[in-house]
């Protein structure tokens, strides 16, 4: 399929003229989530920081505490792995999907 | 006391209240652009017919000094008046008075004014200009909003409820406007959300202002919160008037006759759709060139604006339209303009408005955040609310009606009264591109010249059912008709129907797709 213009939407492989709402040509490109990312699923401030790079964590072991809302919220390791890097420091505030812990 | 004394001392408690938060109050007031809350009454009620409810009702407060305060009529001002031959309710919170913050007794007010709108069958409205609860009476004041809620939902689809958002509404306050069925909004003017910039920077590190947050444009046109944008206070008003012109008092009446009138000559319908299915029009130029004086009045005009909504009269009668937007977005159907499309619907069916749907769309919008969104829930909601629907239903496809689309934008299937086509419709589950890829895929790899093969089957394709016949064949459309025809076969429609009943079956209620 050719490179569509900016006034086009293709629907079922058909190109319509048309023009396009601020909302539509706003919205997020869907990015497929890093198994080896941990992002803030709140935002929040991070409290204790229970790891360190180079440590091996276990699926469901506790890493740190996000505090958001009024409860600090325990986050654990959603794999079993190895921590690459730790993007925060304790007491730092961090927006929704910001990336928190990388991965080996 | 003598008969005079008594009178004036009346009089002179009735100017003490009427004061509001007083002259430096009211300056800041106007300062900021805005009308105080009587002058607002004033402006969008006929003429001399306001009459006042519960002037000397004092607030409740009885902690932090409060007790001590004297605060006018309690920061809202309630009320009956008349509206072009409407009677109505009204109340309009004052900002100059304690900021219009809501206490109990404040609440109280508002709700008896609520009974008695619901109790005699006549629409409330409501002007908002409120800095929130009064903290100062604590769990009284949310006492108050439950009240309040609890009442705009029972008079849900009994009475037309009408939210003027022209300040300050943040909070829980903000639940009230979005119970009602239209909430009108003025630039620079109204402020809605449930968390305000200052909490939303303290808490998550974002900073925005009030207007981007929740300003009126952005509520008029990304979230869809608000109906009617207008430009001052007083544009404002001249919607309202114009909007009850179209609805009923209550839900066992209809709108009011007008007189007819013809559309106006400028809107020559045969000129204004291209014959190629994926050249865009402005699907208001059709309306405009079908209505009486080609006035159409839009609801949600800036946003989901791939699907128009709005009433206008035929012959007269008051109809409410819904026609996919080809010039935006092709005229999909989304989340956004389901929703919006789906309330619509509900609203004339409550109130005896009936249903004319112009047909113009490829299908639903494709995408990663459409399906992450829920488009299915909300997509279901244009069926559910069409299928519910027992009002007249008339429609008309004026051109592409494919797929999911086709079903959804009040077809026979969902229980349409009348369909008419145009001999410009193309009525299939899906446009030829599309499926002569799918049905022709073998033929078309294997061809010497694939490219040449997939336009030969689309040329097939398109010929065989890209036309109103096949459905026609079917019984599913009544007529095709001629473009020029439209009006005059909808009046004779319209009139033939007059007396339509319709029943469903006894239940509590349905649980439609929320």
């Amino acid at each position: 399929m050719a490179e569509l213009k900016q006034n086009q939407l293709v629907i079922d492989d058909t190109v319509y003229e048309t023009k396009l709402t601020r909302k539509f040509r706003l919205r997020k490109k869907y990015e497929a989530p890093n198994p080896k990312h941990l992002n803030a699923f709140i935002p929040g401030i991070i409290r204790d920081i229970l790891v360190k790079p180079g440590q091996s964590v276990t699926e469901g072991q506790k890493l740190l505490t996000l505090e958001a809302m009024k409860m600090k919220n325990t986050v654990t390791s959603h794999i079993d792995g190895k921590i690459k890097e730790v993007k925060i420091s304790a007491g730092e505030m961090v927006t929704k999907n910001q990336l928190i812990i990388e991965f080996e | 006391m003598s008969i005079l004394s008594k009178l004036k001392d009346f009089l002179f408690r009735q100017e003490a209240m009427s004061v509001g938060g007083g002259e430096k109050a009211i300056q800041k007031q106007k300062a900021t652009g805005k009308l105080t809350a009587r002058e607002r009454i004033d402006a969008l009620l006929d003429p001399g017919t306001f009459f006042e409810f519960d002037l000397f009702v004092k607030h409740a407060g009885k902690d932090f000094g409060m007790e001590k305060k004297e605060l006018a009529a309690d920061g809202v001002i309630t009320g009956t008046g008349i509206i072009i031959g409407h009677p109505v309710c009204i109340f309009a919170q004052d900002f100059t008075v304690a900021g219009g913050s809501l206490g109990l007794a404040h609440a109280r007010k508002i709700t008896k004014i609520m009974d008695h709108s619901l109790k005699m069958g006549i629409p409330l409205i409501g002007i908002n200009d409120s800095g929130g609860a009064r903290i100062q009476e604590g769990v009284n004041s949310l006492a108050g909003y439950g009240e309040i809620f609890y009442r705009n939902t029972l008079a849900s689809g009994v009475i037309p409820q009408i939210s003027v958002i022209l300040g300050p509404c943040a909070g829980g306050a903000v639940y009230s406007p979005a119970l009602t069925d239209f909430v009108f909004v003025v630039d620079q003017i109204s402020k809605m959300f449930i968390t305000g910039p200052e909490v939303i920077k303290t808490v998550l590190g974002e900073e925005i202002s009030m207007e981007d947050l929740g300003g009126a444009r952005i509520q008029s046109e990304m979230t869809g919160n608000a109906h009617f944008f207008a430009r001052d206070e007083y544009e404002c008003f001249e919607q309202i008037r114009k909007l009850l012109s179209y609805i009923p008092w209550n839900n066992a009446k209809k709108a009011d006759p007008y007189t007819p009138k013809k559309p106006k000559p400028e809107y020559f319908i045969e000129k204004i759709i291209p014959s190629d299915p994926t050249q865009p029009y402005d699907i208001r130029d059709v309306i405009y060139s079908i209505v009486d004086d080609s006035d159409f009045f839009e609801v949600q005009q800036y946003w989901a604006a791939n699907i128009v909504i709005g009433f206008a009269r035929l012959n007269g009668q008051s109809v409410g339209i819904i026609g996919n937007q080809p010039a935006v977005l092709a005229g999909v159907l989304d989340v956004d303009s389901s929703n919006k499309a789906a309330r619509f619907i509900r609203f004339c069916d409550a109130f005896n408005i009936p249903l004319l749907t112009l047909v113009d769309l490829p299908g639903y919008l494709p995408g990663v955040d459409q399906e992450h969104a829920g488009v299915i829930r909300h997509g279901a909601k244009v069926l559910y609310s069409y299928s519910e629907a027992t009002v007249l239903k008339m429609t008309v496809i004026l051109r592409k009606a494919y797929g999911g689309g086709y079903i959804a934008m009040c077809s026979r299937h969902l229980g349409a009264d009348f369909v008419y086509a145009w001999p410009t419709a193309e009525i299939a589950v899906m446009g030829p591109e599309g499926a002569a890829n799918i049905i022709f895929k073998n033929e078309i790899t294997t061809a010497a010249d694939p490219n040449a093969m997939r336009q030969q089957k689309v040329k097939e394709y398109t010929e065989k059912f890209a036309n109103p016949y096949v459905a026609a064949a079917n019984g599913y459309i009544d007529a095709v008709i001629n473009p020029e025809e439209t009006r005059r076969i909808l009046i004779h429609t319209l009139n033939l129907s007059a007396q339509k009943k319709e029943s469903r079956p006894a239940k509590k209620h349905g649980i439609p797709p929320f």
